[in-house]
């Protein structure tokens, strides 16, 4: 308490001196922020290493898909057989492992999009990391990610009249994801108990003055963004929200990450996009079917996820949840009981304004003929038309045709998500 | 801004055309071109080091570090700590992991699903093993940064594992397979490119990391020697390792192959494996995995019926293919040079690279002696990663080398942990990546707890690191600490912050803000710089000793004050 008055006079007192950038006036004000500028906020997981789309959302009603996975397949939904799908439409079924997320999809709170992903034909987890990532299938030069994009054209609003939030746009990782790169200020974080200056006696304070001093370059730009950022953080104490509803996240790294997306969006710190990624899909040997090393990722996945739901509640009527992965994985399994890279894969969108309850995406089918290359899941949807709703659908932005660059807004495309 | 910054090679670039490089004038100072030298070379300067490469002559000592081998280690080696895992040979500890992978077997057979308590403390004793496989790598890596006097030579290791990255967390018996394949890196790193590609095309590292090891003909295409020889299920390709190989390794992503040539690669590396675990390892050929039929890699046929050979036709191709040498010469160029290369500068090098086959000694020596290494735009221009930020602060607070998991520990909780990159692109290589608001906070969190005395082996105290300066006023004690952590010269402004509180940058809150903590100290979080491998380890009970109480905020005055604020400062990040 007595802390945060000496936060203030702290920042006051620059403000008299003459020297009051912007945040100052952020943190000293702090205790008035309110929700994100539109009150909306999009969280975007992104599943690193190309997560089987196949084995997530499982086409049970496809013969083919038995016939291709004869090792690794998910049973036919059945109320006697262990680790059967989870029948969603009597065509597809979740995977076992992702029944955490079954009864949002049945309180239409979650959409399966099934047979997404890049156009780009590439296979490479970097390439196309990085074209999901910036959101330009085959243009490696693109300097910023899409997410930094949406920021960047927010923060043009003229109507916004507070300053924009430090955190606005909330990476929980020790590097800036590719997709947060760019222009608009953003901060990376491993921890929110991390988040500050461990030190006494006026050190931060002469820390600051030398990055406050000199030139603006990467560095020091960096440096000033963090000391405001460390500010308001402490002004707005996260922590002290414990999850709610009584949601259990698993004590994961990824669990982790995203109780404290929570904290940061019930502590009202203006958080408009908010991003985390979980890695260990990569299942080129000894995959598992419905138990096995996929089924435990898919486990801390969903519990992770459907904790952070539960933990929100009707929070989540400003907030949408989007995962994603890179591509999809071959339709037929190799020769290691694994799946090698493929093409098109699987996102969940989950929310209150998401038209959940329903599998989203036109399915292209697993014959020989209808595979892209004769190989792997065809592409429908083009995932910049997902990415392009929930920005224009959800967050209200404008100028979709700068956000997608080469893509623009194409509403036809669409898939009525929202 | 950025941009700005480089403009100058544009110039550089085209009067390099014109003359050759050693009338070239260098645009640094002597002094700075010794620091630079050992900003880039080496991973920045131990005290005492200026002055000696200055005795020796700058040319003298760049051509000593081109020449790892004329260069006496011993005193490093006999500082060189115990690493308890170091005492056994690799392939020891490798058997004994089988051993262990099979009793865990054998007790879960015999068991079903529950554990006895003496098997279960079995089971965690052999996981605690198998960690300190992996942090005593750690430590030694960072052990030889700090303290070895090889230090181009470390840095070209770092650059090549890096290059040639391999996940130590992929599981099995990777951890067991690291210590031999970076200390081969390390023999090859200033040798021949086809010769290093080689020896990473047989490591067990690589071949396990990416899948080589388990890939054979598909089905359908004949085999060296019938596969019903094999007794077992025939399993099919897999590409991973000949994508990568194309990819990161030789070409470059935009190196001009195709799809088609990722599977005839792949194709042409069957049968590269490894013997199994409790055999010791190692590289083997198999006849029975490998696909006989014709290939046409890169556009050369490669006829059928041939074994190893196809697999060295086709490092070879990848060796000598011209997008190779333009490849590997933008990512020096890149590592010693700045993160946006000169065309110039590259095209140099990439034709050093094809004129001596790919003499990497060669190609670093031709990027080190351009005009665009000693130029002003280059000093300080790269931002450091968190290695090097680690590395370089203990370099320059004279640290001793780490026996402990602490200081590999603290470069992890900046973002690299070591050999713990999952993907086989490795870390970045240019700033923008590494430099953003939280990273930032942690670099001036590690520079806080360096100067408090917590990392092991470092002593910010004036009294051990610059007793001369002990009693001196603080000026003079600014001047010790800039001169041994900031390259000796910073701003007017840095000065002024660095002497005293009275800057008028500094918020006049500082003093009420200290009250309060002193009133108040934080309870919550634990020790930001306590390593993850620490805080699992019941057995670090020096920890606290060393880090200070968790949650304990250190309290810095005088001269270890100087050195935290130089250690976080915006120039410290730089080299």
């Amino acid at each position: 308490m007595q802390r945060r008055v000496f936060v203030k006079s702290g920042a006051l007192a620059l403000v008299t001196m003459g020297l009051s950038p912007s945040f100052l006036r952020r943190t000293a004000f702090g205790a008035e922020l309110t929700r994100a500028a539109n009150g909306k906020t999009l969280i975007c997981l992104f599943q690193r290493g190309a997560a089987d789309a196949l084995n997530l959302i499982v086409p049970h009603g496809e013969q083919a898909y038995y016939a291709l996975r004869p090792s690794i397949a998910i049973p036919r939904p059945s109320a006697r057989a262990a680790g059967a799908a989870l029948d969603l439409d009597g065509f597809f079924g979740l995977h076992p492992a992702l029944a955490p997320l079954k009864p949002l999809y049945d309180r239409k709170l979650l959409a399966p999009i099934h047979a997404v992903g890049s156009p780009s034909a590439t296979r490479s987890h970097f390439d196309a990391q990085d074209y999901m990532e910036t959101a330009t299938p085959d243009r490696k030069g693109t300097p910023d990610g899409w997410l930094n994009r949406l920021l960047a054209v927010q923060g043009t609003c003229d109507e916004c009249k507070t300053p924009p939030s430090a955190f606005r746009g909330v990476s929980m990782s020790a590097q800036t994801p590719r997709s947060m790169q760019g222009a608009a200020e953003t901060v990376a974080m491993n921890s929110i108990e991390q988040f500050t200056i461990r030190a006494a006696g006026g050190q931060a304070e002469r820390l600051e003055a030398l990055y406050r001093t000199g030139s603006a370059d990467l560095v020091h730009g960096a440096g000033r963004e963090m000391f405001e950022a460390v500010e308001m953080l402490r002004a707005a104490n996260p922590q002290r929200y414990q999850p709610r509803n009584g949601a259990e996240y698993p004590r994961t790294e990824f669990g982790r990450r995203l109780l404290q997306i929570a904290q940061l969006i019930k502590a009202n710190v203006g958080m408009e996009i908010a991003f985390a990624d979980i890695g260990g899909w990569d299942t080129h040997v000894n995959q598992g079917g419905s138990t096995g090393q996929l089924a435990n990722r898919l486990d801390d996945f969903a519990r992770s996820i459907a904790a952070l739901v539960t933990d929100l509640g009707d929070r989540m009527d400003d907030v949408v949840i989007l995962t994603m992965s890179e591509f999809g994985r071959m339709a037929r399994e190799n020769g290691n009981r694994g799946t090698d890279h493929g093409h098109a894969g699987a996102m969940f969108a989950i929310g209150t304004a998401v038209q959940g309850g329903k599998v989203h995406g036109r399915w292209p089918g697993l014959e020989r003929e209808q595979l892209f290359e004769q190989r792997d899941l065809a592409l429908t949807t083009d995932f910049r038309a997902v990415f392009a709703e929930v920005a224009g659908g959800h967050l209200g932005a404008g100028r979709l045709d700068t956000i997608f660059p080469g893509y623009g807004e194409r509403r036809s495309d669409w898939i009525g998500l929202l | 801004m950025r941009l700005a910054r480089f403009s100058g090679f544009l110039f550089l670039a085209l009067t390099a055309v014109a003359l050759p490089a050693q009338q070239m004038e260098r645009e640094q100072a002597a002094d700075q071109q010794i620091l630079h030298a050992l900003n880039r070379l080496a991973f920045g300067p131990r005290p005492g080091d200026v002055q000696k490469v200055r005795a020796m002559g700058l040319d003298q000592w760049i051509e000593q570090q081109l020449h790892p081998e004329r260069i006496d280690d011993s005193a490093f080696e006999r500082k060189f700590p115990r690493y308890s895992t170091f005492g056994q040979p690799e392939n020891a500890l490798l058997r004994q992991y089988a051993e262990a992978q099979r009793d865990r077997r054998q007790i879960r057979a015999d068991s079903g699903a529950s554990l006895s308590r003496e098997d279960s403390i079995a089971l965690r004793q052999r996981a605690q093993q198998l960690r300190a496989v992996v942090t005593d790598l750690q430590s030694a890596k960072v052990a030889r940064a700090v303290a070895s006097e090889r230090q181009l030579q470390e840095v070209m290791t770092d650059f090549w594992f890096n290059h040639f990255n391999v996940f130590i967390r992929k599981g099995g018996p990777q951890p067991f397979y690291m210590r031999s394949y970076e200390e081969g890196i390390r023999q090859r790193a200033l040798g021949n490119f086809r010769d290093l590609l080689g020896f990473v095309a047989k490591s067990p590292a690589m071949l396990f990391y990416l899948d080589n090891a388990r890939s054979m003909a598909d089905s359908g295409r004949p085999t060296l020697v019938p596969m019903r020889a094999m007794g077992r299920r025939r399993t099919g390709l897999n590409e991973n390792y000949g994508r990568e190989l194309l990819e990161l390794h030789t070409l470059g992503v935009d190196g001009g192959y195709t799809q088609q040539d990722v599977i005839e690669v792949a194709r042409a590396l069957t049968g590269w494996t490894i013997r199994p675990p409790q055999e010791g390892g190692g590289f083997v050929f198999r006849p029975i995995m490998h696909d006989a039929a014709p290939k046409i890699v890169l556009g050369r046929q490669l006829r059928g019926g041939r074994g190893i050979e196809d697999g060295e036709d086709v490092l070879d191709i990848a060796a000598r293919h011209p997008s190779t040498a333009r490849f590997i010469a933008t990512k020096l160029a890149r590592r010693f040079v700045s993160d946006t290369p000169s065309t110039a500068l590259i095209d140099r090098a990439a034709a050093v690279f094809t004129r001596t086959d790919g003499d990497i000694r060669e190609v670093v020596r031709a990027i080190i002696q351009s005009p665009e290494f000693f130029a002003a735009s280059s000093y300080r221009s790269k931002v450091k990663s968190p290695f090097e930020v680690v590395v370089s602060a203990a370099r320059a607070l004279g640290a001793e080398p780490d026996a402990t998991p602490r200081t590999a520990g603290a470069i992890a909780l900046l973002g690299q942990p070591l050999y713990a990159h999952q993907a086989p692109n490795g870390y970045p290589e240019t700033g923008d990546a590494w430099i953003n608001t939280g990273s930032i906070l942690n670099r001036i969190n590690f520079g806080l707890a360096a100067a408090a005395g917590r990392l092991p082996g470092v002593s910010a105290t004036s009294s051990s690191f610059a007793p001369e300066v002990a009693a001196a006023p603080r000026a003079q004690q600014v001047d010790a600490v800039v001169s041994a952590l900031l390259g000796g010269s910073v701003s007017p402004d840095t000065r002024a912050i660095l002497l005293s509180g009275d800057h008028p940058m500094i918020s006049s809150g500082a003093v009420e803000r200290a009250a309060a903590e002193r009133a108040a100290p934080e309870d919550s979080e634990g020790d930001m710089m306590a390593p993850p491998q620490g805080r699992r380890r019941p057995g670090a009970a020096g920890r606290n000793a060393v880090m200070g109480r968790p949650g304990q905020i250190p309290r810095l005055e005088g001269f270890a004050q100087i050195v935290g604020l130089a250690l976080g400062s915006p120039e410290f990040q730089r080299r």
